[in-house]
């Protein structure tokens, strides 16, 4: 049994110097066979796990990632969480996993420092404000708070944006969706890792799948950096590697992996208390708890699996910040990376079965799966248990690429693709 | 972000390239008579291969001419380029 984090436990543990606090999680050897295993532990991989175990009672499974857990695109993201989406399977989708944000420190009993600040997204066209302004209606209509703000409510609650009608793209209004914003990335992969651990989760870490092993049309096992493991259901949550490990399994994704960069600023006091959003010029910022500005970038044009991203791609997400902030200006830019981002050809997530019995998929996030991370945990877990999707996951099977069903939010979701 | 050898222009910066993806995707020859299944793997499908991969790319600032590059994706380097309707070096 875990010790519950609270005050207390940290008053008592400053007394020994903080040097007595207890593993978050075990480090166990893999066994020879499980219920389930999970591929990939990022937030979506533990979430998943971490469900099965609570909702479904399938305490007997593994996740095995092949780096250290929340090592790739969980603690890569410029973790905006949002639920501002056009289409009623994708409000659905996105609106469950911020119900689920709402109450997630709680659950956990880790804080993941959810922090509603407002998520605001600028129109700088006449079709940008028609847009926006349809999403607006589409959202409340799907019982998601969102707002249409003019000019002067969008300077009022964010007034160090420049709203001079001047400028290149100027601002002609925005969006606000008050019950977005962020998280702590980090916090979530070791959250949902402590609490799936608690629960008798092996948590796998530094071992990499190196081939999936069928019979006919059924999965057998995994073939890992530490030798195989048996199972009849494997859940893939492998992210912009997806199409590697799918690969292994002898099946096709329709999927392209792409570099997508962010980058944080020296910290500064604080100067922006929420998060803006620009699609047209392709920028977003926010600033993190330890004063850095957080700036999302795009994604590079051909497919990569090299964690860095080019140079101009960056310049070009700059160039549209300083426009519209000139304040930062002056700002030096600290860190830069990459994450390798799964895109689909609708640029929205898989989370279903495949045509191989046992072989589950949950990918194709591209560019913001950091916000969906518990809602989509909730439902993978629910197809990979009963074997059937969740009706809010129905509409994101892999066969919607057979029937044409695409549930296509390129551009119409509020979303900087 | 790396130099592209155009087969028209030389040595360029990658930005004055486009990518247009995979390479070698035929399209059918009979449109009519495929199922949905084939329709499905011809749009969507895509190989995704962390390695050596075929891929087109077109001089968009340049010559706008079209050609074939093969590309390591897993570090960028890229191995051979050759143009349209030429065939593809052997791996």
């Amino acid at each position: 049994m875990k010790n519950k984090y609270s005050i207390f436990s940290l008053i008592k543990n400053a007394f020994s110097g903080h040097e007595n606090w207890q593993r978050a999680w075990r480090d166990p050897a893999p066994k020879k066979e499980y219920d389930a295993i999970i591929i990939g532990g990022g937030g979506h991989g533990l979430a998943t796990a971490y469900y099965l175990a609570k909702k479904h009672n399938m305490t007997n499974i593994a996740v095995v990632e092949k780096g250290w857990i929340g090592g790739g695109n969980t603690g890569r993201n410029t973790t905006i969480i949002r639920s501002n989406y056009l289409w009623d399977a994708s409000a659905g989708l996105y609106d469950h996993a911020l119900k689920i944000w709402e109450g997630l420190s709680q659950e956990l009993n880790y804080n993941v420092m959810f922090s509603q600040r407002g998520v605001m997204n600028l129109a700088h066209n006449l079709q940008d404000v028609r847009d926006l302004k349809r999403r607006t209606h589409a959202n409340r209509l799907n019982g998601i708070d969102a707002v249409w703000l003019n000019t002067e409510q969008v300077k009022k609650f964010c007034p160090i944006i420049n709203t001079s009608p001047k400028i290149r793209y100027p601002v002609l209004g925005g969006t606000l969706q008050k019950r977005a914003g962020t998280a702590r990335h980090d916090a979530v992969a070791w959250g949902y890792a402590r609490g799936a651990d608690e629960m008798g989760v092996d948590i796998i870490q530094n071992c990499e799948v190196k081939g999936i092993k069928r019979n006919g049309d059924t999965v057998e096992g995994i073939e890992t950096t530490k030798g195989f493991i048996k199972t009849n259901k494997i859940g893939v949550v492998a992210a912009g590697h997806s199409s590697v490990i799918a690969n292994m399994a002898g099946i096709r994704l329709p999927l392209e992996s792409k570099p997508l960069q962010a980058l944080v600023s020296e910290p500064v006091k604080p100067i922006i208390d929420t998060v803006v959003m620009s699609n047209a010029v392709h920028a977003y910022i926010s600033q993190s708890d330890k004063g850095e500005l957080v700036i999302g970038a795009g994604t590079d044009s051909y497919v990569s699996y090299t964690q860095k991203g080019s140079h101009n791609i960056v310049e070009e997400t700059l160039r549209a910040i300083l426009e519209l902030y000139p304040i930062f200006s002056r700002m030096k830019m600290l860190r830069q990376w990459g994450g390798i981002v799964d895109i689909c050809p609708d640029a929205s997530p898989i989370i279903s079965k495949t045509q191989v019995k046992g072989l589950y998929f949950n990918c194709g996030w591209g560019t913001g799966g950091f916000k969906a991370t518990p809602g989509s945990g909730d439902l993978f877990a629910h197809t990979i248990a009963n074997d059937e999707p969740h009706k809010l996951n129905a509409a994101f099977n892999l066969n919607r690429f057979v029937s044409g069903d695409l549930v296509d939010e390129h551009g119409a979701a509020a979303v900087a693709h | 972000m790396f130099i592209i050898n155009c087969p028209y222009c030389g040595e360029r910066d990658q930005t004055e390239f486009s990518c247009g993806g995979e390479a070698h995707i035929e399209r059918p020859k009979q449109p009519t008579e495929l199922s949905d299944d084939q329709w499905a793997e011809y749009l969507f499908m895509r190989k995704n291969i962390k390695g050596i991969q075929f891929e087109r790319w077109n001089h968009i600032h340049g010559c706008r001419k079209w050609f074939n590059v093969v590309r390591d994706t897993s570090n960028d380097k890229i191995h051979a380029v050759y143009k349209m309707g030429e065939r593809p070096p052997v791996k």
